[in-house]
């Protein structure tokens, strides 16, 4: 501090401009981080100003329940591609969710370090692979293979199933980590007590587990939901309530895709209408994600 | 607890999991085991012709398409996560307003199914700022899309960088912003990459998005304004005009190959991003 006044000066200015670099370098990284809060709002904004019009020149009742989609005589019911979704993600959850926690499971607690060494890529795989290729296999082998054993084709029933194949690595991962976060002491626990290391797993750890396991249960019906070409491929995409699960089935996603190339007016509307009606599945299963999320926190 | 009698509940128990991850390997690597059965043989030279043609239904341009369509998204959507991530990890406190409503938005915007994202590109980009069905349009959906991604995994590494790497900067009379790009950044930087990694997958295998703001023409485009498909929506083209399945085997088996190859490139990242962590920080 006792130098002369030159570098006094000197050191002055430049912490001066040094905080002036940290000062504005600091807004170019919370303008930054500030792009997803304005993605998000955009993409609200967009959505909700495109879609919502249409909702309220059809009738908001008339869209949501209406049981007929015929664009070319101006009915937008978008109640069987409503019913659609939630059918082929219900049936998704069948599938997909029991096979996913037992692989959890075994893949937390079961299997030896060598066999997780070949497990674990698989299920790398499985998640990476793209859903064009999982809608691919299923028109070429689950498809014939449902017509054959069952008598119907492309159905809600091919479409829970290969949807169920896709959330399995999200499941799996989701599961997997919360089984491993469960402390050794409460298994160690159970299996002090007397029973069997299947009990420890399935008594003891498992339900410590619970709201980890819920969060991948969730996770994967978003992604169920929300999947689009690979349903595409094996839905059969009739605009109608399906009657059962071997009836074909459309969902708000695949009416999106197959129709908007095509769509103008009120009908490009009203696929923007089914989006808003997605949009807020999707926000529904994201709160109920960070419920489950910070029950399990607070536990 | 083995020597003695098994109850009837355990083995019920025990077979019901090795059932279930028998059946989880067999969808996985059944899946993958038939497209490239199918498809290896059917893998011929006209297939990577240069020129996309109705009878070669070449995949050459779609395979130049997605390197275009990766390398934008990633330029716009690496630098705005890893700056974003700067700001969450190094500069701002934990649990003020600012840093939950910027965590809520990321977290919805992982949420959101690619068709959303698509319609959304359609919207914006496409119709409102009139850039037309082009890879400029795709791209930038798709880095939208890959923010919140590249975000966590970037904010996890700096999260994971010790602190008294940024103590000893600070100490030899370094500021915020220097100890950010020469300290923090760079150690941080292999989990950066793995998370980029991880992004390039998500853009490879993405279609539904791509069909609504980059369009799905064939051939080969020279401008970034233009429509052109990528290899996932090539793919989904080929399979849905049903005339060419023979090339769609072959198709899935390169996407499939693409797929496992970025795997291994990621899971190579993560053990090298581990292992520079403990080695630094362990001395």
């Amino acid at each position: 501090m006792s130098g002369q006044s030159g570098t006094n000066a000197d050191l002055a200015l430049g912490v001066r401009a040094r905080s002036a670099v940290e000062t504005a370098m600091r807004i170019v990284f919370l303008i930054a981080a500030c792009v997803c809060v304005l993605c998000v709002g955009l993409i609200c904004a967009f959505l909700l100003a495109n879609g919502l019009p249409a909702i309220a020149e059809i009738g908001p009742l008339k869209f949501l329940l209406g049981l007929s989609w015929k664009p070319g005589r101006n009915l937008y019911g978008t109640a069987p591609m409503i019913v659609g979704s939630l059918f082929v993600t219900a049936g998704a959850v069948v599938v997909g969710v029991p096979i996913g926690v037992l692989t959890a499971a075994y893949m937390a607690r079961f299997c030896g370090k060598r066999l997780y060494r070949l497990v674990s890529p698989v299920i790398s795989l499985m998640a990476g692979i793209p859903s064009v290729v999982y809608g691919f296999f299923g028109m070429v082998a689950i498809v014939p293979a449902a017509r054959a054993w069952f008598g119907a084709g492309k159905s809600v029933l091919t479409a829970s199933i290969l949807l169920g194949i896709m959330i399995l690595p999200t499941v799996i991962r989701v599961s997997e980590a919360a089984i491993r976060a469960v402390p050794d002491s409460y298994y160690e626990g159970a299996v002090a007590l007397g029973a069997s290391h299947e009990r420890g797993v399935f008594f003891c750890a498992l339900p410590a587990a619970k709201s980890g396991v819920m969060a991948a249960i969730v996770l994967g019906i978003g992604r169920a939901i929300g999947e689009t070409m690979a349903v595409i491929m094996v839905a059969g995409n009739q605009a109608v309530v399906p009657s059962g699960i071997l009836s074909g089935v459309r969902t708000l996603t695949a009416n999106i895709v197959l129709e908007m190339g095509y769509a103008a007016d009120l009908h490009r509307e009203a696929l923007i209408g089914c989006a808003v009606v997605l949009f807020v599945f999707i926000l529904l299963i994201n709160l109920l994600l960070s419920a489950v999320k910070g029950k399990g926190a607070r536990t | 607890m083995r020597r003695g009698r098994i109850d009837p509940v355990s083995l019920a128990l025990r077979a019901v999991t090795y059932l279930a991850a028998a059946a989880a390997m067999a969808a996985g690597l059944g899946m993958v085991g038939f497209i490239l059965f199918k498809g290896i043989p059917r893998i011929t030279p006209s297939l990577f012709a240069w020129r996309y043609t109705s009878e070669n239904v070449s995949m050459t341009p779609a395979m130049v398409n997605t390197v275009m369509m990766t390398a934008m998204a990633l330029l716009i959507a690496v630098p705005l996560g890893a700056l974003a991530a700067v700001y969450l990890a190094e500069y701002a406190r934990r649990g003020s307003r600012v840093v939950r409503i910027i965590r809520m938005a990321s977290e919805t915007l992982a949420g959101i199914p690619s068709i959303v994202y698509g319609l959304f590109g359609f919207l914006f980009f496409v119709v409102a700022l009139k850039w037309g069905l082009s890879m400029l349009a795709g791209a930038f959906t798709l880095s939208i899309m890959i923010l919140p991604l590249i975000m966590r995994t970037a904010e996890e590494a700096l999260l994971a960088v010790p602190d008294m790497y940024r103590e000893g900067s600070f100490a030899l009379g370094a500021g915020r912003v220097r100890t950010v790009f020469r300290v923090a950044l760079p150690a941080a930087a292999p989990g950066i990459l793995a998370g980029v990694i991880l992004a390039i997958g998500r853009v490879v295998g993405e279609s539904a998005a791509l069909i609504l703001t980059a369009g799905t023409a064939a051939r080969a485009t020279g401008s970034l304004m233009k429509s052109g498909r990528t290899m996932a929506v090539h793919m989904y083209n080929l399979s849905s005009e049903g005339m060419h399945i023979d090339q769609t085997y072959a198709t899935a088996v390169v996407l499939i190959a693409l797929v496992a190859a970025i795997n291994a490139l990621s899971s190579w990242a993560a053990r090298k991003a581990e292992r520079a962590m403990t080695g630094g920080g362990g001395g």
